[in-house]
């Protein structure tokens, strides 16, 4: 089986589109999202309605922070653009699309496989991981062999050795990375809707359980229409530059 | 799980094991036969010992991700692979024949056929660096002859893949590598130079000629470090047939900085396959080794250097292609030929480690029965005549004598000529030019509509204009 890592689509539709096509033409058959499925972004209420959709046929999706402080109302500690953000968001979703982001699960478990938008040991506390050193927490505090998050908007893949050393690797879009059995793997899928590595196109993996291959993608997509209806929304003006630059 | 308990006759995944071919301290290999028929296979056991060295385990774990990445001629073709969870293993097939270990016993070997193998070896390394991979165990143990003569590199314990993790360079801080064939920048723990393997094939070679390793076989991570200062005896003064050219192309694979090696196995296939044409420097006379004070020199300077950050391993490549220019000095016009030059040095120029091969073709009589004429009327030789012409051609580009090569080849079909000389050479890209509309292009038909179509590398097209 195939599975899409998706994470941090933020209410880009232009991007999600982009990747949802770029999955299909690699015959993914099945969805997980990361968290972080709105914020920033202009078109929250078309992005979870795919994903309530996709969740009701078997897809895995995760809450956010961006999610529950839309869910929920913002939180004290979010900048003010991310804030102003929040309070637009929860003004475009319908009731049900609020209940359906605010029943998102911390974390889901499937086999082998642990999916959480921030990190394993605080799932609720949106730390994020920026260090080898907080990779080997996370991965300490889950008995899943791989790791699937998001949060950071940077793709990269951690893995741990059975002598305890965390590795760092920056990956290559389109080679598939067979995630060894002897070792603990964490995979950032990167943002699809806001990537901040200076790359603007939009980032995802997909993981075949056929070998355990990873594979992470770049997907270009048409920034300048996503940042005219950021723009267009009344949302702050920096949320759509950052998209033409990737930043 | 213990390949101490794996026996002769056991089965693992539907191969039965059939003899042990090798016990090493890493792994073992045996000869197995699938149970639903086929040829016989190897397969690769890792040593799972608790007490042996972890970098077999790794090691092996670095085979079982790069192997499935490759193919091609030069690498053994990969069957199937066993997880660790139940019986980790690699089969492959058995890549019959001997390994160019033995051929070490019969050193000192004739230089001919030390260019043979050295050219054969560099062919099987470009294309595995092509395909992202650099070895960085290259020993005579590791490399095997198909029937046919080309190369097989076997063993990708130590191996790096440029696109994925290396689960090698964090774990262990040592030095990784068999001691006389490992390059100064892998002593140094650099990882990602495919020149690396040009050393390993330099040191080879020296073997091969003079009987003799060298840099030794040091025990230690300070004898390893000597080769980073101390140059070798040179090969002629070990063995007095070395000729020159051998010389050269050896100490080159051996220089201590990468920048001043080949920068591709491809430039030293070339090299090899055309001795003639080996720009001999101060390495091509060197007969004794450099002085007390150089030695010092270099040894004060090996404290302060730091391995340079490299590029990626396709990178490296395409900053040293070698390119390929069709001229046709006979029939050829000065339109086209200022227009071939233009071209030529456009893509020569933008890449600073490129080579220049210039071509042309002396066409035989697909009909002759007797021996074509080696003499044209006025009595001169034409090879000769050729040749002279495409220096002259090649003049105007003024390039460093090192970088640029002459052949006149001779041939009834020069399309063909062209594409087996890009193919046997490793050749990047291939600039030639196309007729127009002539009575002679109707007669004779397209040289380089065949070339674009039949050549396996990129073809630049020039037309004079009409």
């Amino acid at each position: 089986m195939r599975m899409a890592l998706l994470a941090d689509v933020h209410a880009n539709l232009e991007a999600f589109r982009a990747c949802l096509e770029h999955a299909r033409e690699q015959r993914v058959d099945r969805y997980a999202f990361l968290g972080d499925l709105v914020g920033y972004g202009a078109d929250p209420a078309p992005v979870v309605e795919w994903v309530m959709h996709s969740v009701a046929q078997g897809s895995v999706a995760v809450l956010g922070n961006h999610d529950q402080a839309v869910a929920l109302g913002p939180s004290a500690s979010m900048t003010a653009e991310a804030s102003q953000a929040v309070k637009w968001t929860r003004s475009q979703l319908a009731a049900s699309q609020l209940a359906f982001l605010g029943a998102l699960p911390m974390t889901v478990e499937q086999g082998s496989c642990l999916y959480v938008h921030a990190n394993a040991w605080d799932p609720a506390g949106w730390e994020y991981l920026t260090s080898g050193q907080d990779v080997g927490r996370s991965l300490a505090a889950t008995r899943c062999r791989q790791t699937f998050c998001g949060h950071v908007h940077r793709p990269a893949l951690y893995h741990l050795s059975p002598a305890g050393t965390v590795s760092h690797f920056d990956p290559v879009a389109g080679t598939g990375i067979p995630l060894g059995s002897r070792r603990r793997w964490l995979v950032i899928a990167g943002s699809v809707g806001q990537p901040r590595d200076g790359l603007p196109a939009a980032s995802y993996a997909t993981f075949d359980d056929q070998g355990d291959v990873l594979t992470f993608f770049r997907v270009p997509y048409d920034t300048a229409e996503a940042a005219r209806k950021v723009r267009a929304a009344g949302l702050p003006e920096a949320l759509g530059r950052r998209l033409e630059a990737g930043v | 799980m213990e390949q101490s308990r794996l026996q002769a006759g056991m089965s693992i995944d539907g191969f039965r094991l059939e003899e042990r071919l090798h016990q090493g301290s890493m792994a073992s290999l045996w000869r197995v036969v699938p149970a639903d028929g086929g040829p016989p296979l190897v397969m690769k056991v890792p040593s799972l010992h608790q007490e042996d060295d972890p970098a077999a385990i790794v090691g092996f774990e670095v085979e079982q991700m790069i192997l499935p990445t490759l193919s091609g001629i030069h690498v053994p073709r990969l069957v199937a692979s066993g997880d660790f969870s139940k019986q980790p293993y690699l089969v492959m097939e058995l890549v019959p024949g001997e390994s160019l270990r033995p051929r070490f016993d019969r050193a000192p070997l004739p230089a001919e056929e030390v260019a043979s193998i050295g050219a054969r070896v560099a062919a099987a390394l470009h294309d595995l660096h092509g395909q992202h991979v650099i070895h960085l165990d290259v020993k005579p143990s590791n490399i095997m002859f198909r029937s046919t003569g080309e190369v097989v590199l076997i063993d990708y314990g130590l191996a790096r893949h440029d696109h994925l993790p290396d689960l090698l360079a964090e774990q262990f801080r040592i030095p990784m590598g068999t001691a006389p064939y490992m390059s100064p920048e892998q002593i140094r723990r650099t990882r990602s130079d495919p020149r690396s393997d040009l050393f390993a094939l330099g040191v080879m070679l020296y073997h091969l000629l003079t009987d003799a390793r060298p840099f030794g076989n040091p025990g230690s991570v300070r004898g390893l470090r000597r080769r980073l200062y101390r140059d070798p005896v040179p090969p002629r003064a070990r063995n007095p047939d070395c000729p020159p050219w051998l010389q050269e192309v050896i100490l080159r694979c051996l220089e201590v900085d990468p920048a001043q090696r080949y920068q591709t196995a491809a430039q030293v296939v070339f090299d090899l396959q055309h001795s003639d044409q080996v720009a001999l420097t101060e390495r091509s006379r060197r007969l004794r080794r450099d002085g007390i004070v150089k030695v010092m020199r270099r040894w004060m300077k090996t404290l302060a250097t730091e391995g340079e950050l490299a590029n990626s391993v396709v990178g490296r490549l395409a900053k040293a292609p070698i390119v390929l220019v069709a001229i046709d000095v006979a029939q050829g016009s000065a339109g086209l030929d200022r227009g071939l030059r233009v071209a030529a040095r456009r893509v020569f120029e933008s890449e600073p480690g490129a080579r220049l091969a210039c071509v042309t073709v002396l066409r035989t009589s697909r009909l002759a029965v007797a021996a074509p004429p080696t003499v044209d009327a006025e009595g001169r030789n034409l090879r000769v005549t050729r040749l002279v012409e495409l220096k002259h051609w090649a003049r105007p580009l003024d390039i460093a004598p090192g970088r640029v090569t002459y052949h006149v080849l001779e041939s009834a079909d020069p399309a063909r000529a062209i594409i087996e000389f890009a193919t046997s050479n490793k050749v990047d890209q291939i600039v030639i030019g196309a007729r127009g509309s002539s009575p002679l292009r109707r007669y004779l038909g397209s040289v380089s509509s065949q070339v674009v179509a039949e050549a396996d590398c990129t073809v630049t097209v020039v037309k004079a204009p009409s």
